[in-house]
């Protein structure tokens, strides 16, 4: 693979499909939510940030 | 209520103003590139505006805290699949847009068309399309109708602000085509974070005295509310689902024409990072949803999307229901109005096929279908009846059996023929309707088998026997001529 970064996307993809198996209880709470809640919110954040990074790291991007 | 009414009559004409101001800068008269998807002009901003426009309809709305007040925990799939689906967006939709700009297409029928060299696929996929679009705008029709009839104090009544609702839909989408679409969606996503935002902060600490204690009466009144439980909508029902409804996103034909609208690749890259953040509206409409569980319960059934609704005027006068209503009736119109432009692109595109060398086809035969197609949604929305509610059902299933021939076609060395596509898609939607028809699941197909596996999604059985039709077809009968047309992506 020539872009070894572009396999940082799996990560927030693993966490959101895993998440009933990872974060299925309700505490700890997060902000007051369900950990569950907590869990999803948390890695939809972390999806925008890894793919800012990756978009930056992308040379075809201007 | 006059209050009430008053806001809602002047959104719909500040909405009709601003797709006017679309239509005026275009000026002159309009090809349909330009009518449908800009003259493929659109930036980052519009494109988001446009895709956000889309993805955030009446369903996001009532349904989202309807599934969080009836369900619980399984609504959170609804927060989990689009940032899935914005992860595969970043490398999907540029593939999608090279090769669609390459060949000048402007309906997803017409991109399957090209794709694959083939017309016959080309109407396969549109006779999809329409199937799945026609219902889904219903769908928005019946959604705009009750947000009116409720936020107006009934003064309304539902069939009436449908009339007038779709009336106001047809003007703007006639005039200003999808400019106008992408200006009223800006006043939508201003209205909609408002409101939702609003509510879903103020809703809890006014009613409950906060998130954190509003989630902890729920867990004492309704244990198990929070979690997935162990069998039916459990684990493997939510991962399979979330899956699921990422191929199918971006298989909407409203959604895959979008993608036509932008300017450059990187739009959809930059967007993959922007769309994860709107996505976190909706965990304001679950707030919405869960303080309207302790609030007004005992809604149920189809009532349970009435929710959202009725806490917003148990708890506050009718400045705040007006403008809940008024965001409500442009979730409905935005989303409308671009499955009517769609349809009618799609329907004017197979009347006549585009041919090489060709003068720009004028927006005009487009133009005059969106009445005669908004009249048969009229029609189905009065009279609809059953039929419609199967085939809503079936809607989403529908457009994702569309996803193996689409990824097949951005393969470098794929082998996968049109005839390989055409029977892949008919029997996976024939998969779909025996499934959704016959009322089956894994669990009642695959009985005595665990839950994780019981719980997956009938929707990947469907996707299975078409992906395995498909390649079994392409491979007993190769193409030797006429082979896809690649363009490097």
């Amino acid at each position: 693979m020539t872009k070894p970064y572009r396999l940082l996307a799996l990560i927030p993809a693993v966490a959101i499909l895993g998440a009933p198996w990872f974060a299925n209880r309700i505490e700890p709470r997060i902000l007051g939510m369900p950990f569950l809640l907590g869990w999803i919110v948390f890695w939809v954040l972390m999806t925008s940030v890894v793919m800012a990074i990756i978009g930056g790291l992308d040379d075809r991007n201007p | 209520m006059m209050i009430s009414l008053g806001i809602l009559s002047a959104t719909l004409l500040l909405a009709l103003l601003l797709s006017m101001r679309g239509a005026r800068s275009t000026g002159g008269t309009t090809s349909l590139e330009q009518w449908s998807v800009g003259n493929r002009g659109f930036g980052t901003v519009l494109v988001f505006m446009l895709l956000a426009g889309e993805i955030y309809t009446t369903f996001t709305f009532l349904g989202g805290s309807g599934w969080a007040y009836g369900r619980g925990a399984p609504a959170f799939y609804i927060i989990a699949y689009g940032a899935v689906a914005y992860i595969m967006s970043y490398w999907l939709l540029p593939a999608i847009w090279t090769r669609a700009t390459a060949w000048k297409v402007l309906s997803q029928s017409e991109y399957f068309t090209r794709a694959y060299g083939s017309r016959a696929l080309g109407n396969v996929v549109a006779v999809v399309s329409i199937a799945a679009l026609m219902p889904y705008l219903v769908l928005q029709l019946k959604g705009l109708g009750i947000i009116v009839s409720e936020s107006s104090y009934g003064a309304i009544s539902a069939n009436a602000a449908i009339w007038i609702g779709t009336t106001a839909t047809v003007i703007y989408v006639v005039l200003s085509g999808v400019k106008g679409s992408a200006m009223t969606a800006a006043l939508k996503d201003a209205m909609v974070l408002l409101c939702v935002v609003g509510l879903g902060i103020v809703l809890p600490y006014k009613l409950h005295g906060g998130i954190g204690p509003m989630f902890t009466r729920i867990a004492a009144e309704y244990p198990d509310f929070l979690t997935l439980p162990s069998s039916g909508m459990s684990p493997s029902w939510f991962a399979s689902t979330v899956l699921l409804t990422v191929l199918g996103f971006y298989m909407w034909p409203h959604t895959f024409g979008s993608v036509f609208t932008a300017r450059d690749a990187s739009v959809f890259r930059r967007n993959a990072a922007l769309m994860p953040l709107y996505q976190l509206v909706l965990l304001f409409v679950f707030f919405i949803g869960f303080a309207a569980l302790l609030s007004v319960p005992g809604l149920e059934g189809a009532d349970v999307d009435l929710a959202l609704l009725r806490v917003t005027r148990d708890a506050f006068g009718p400045w705040i229901v007006g403008l809940v209503g008024a965001a409500g009736l442009l979730t409905a119109l935005v989303p409308g109005s671009l499955i009517l432009m769609s349809i009618a692109t799609t329907l004017a595109r197979i009347l006549r096929p585009q041919r090489e060398g060709q003068p720009a086809d004028s927006a005009t035969r487009a133009r005059l279908l969106v009445p005669v197609l908004a009249a048969i949604a009229l029609f189905f929305t009065f009279r609809g009846g059953s039929t419609l509610v199967t085939l809503l059902l079936m809607a989403y299933s529908m457009v994702t059996q569309l996803f193996p021939a689409l990824l097949a076609s951005l393969l470098p060395h794929s082998r996968i023929t049109a005839a390989g596509a055409i029977a892949g898609i008919v029997v996976g939607e024939a998969a779909v309707a025996v499934t959704t028809l016959g009322g089956m699941s894994m669990a009642s197909l695959l009985q005595g088998w665990p839950h994780g596996i019981t719980d997956i999604n009938a929707g990947f059985l469907a996707l299975m026997l078409n992906v395995i039709t498909m390649i079994a077809i392409s491979v007993a009968f190769p193409q030797t001529t006429n082979g896809p047309q690649r363009v490097a992506g």
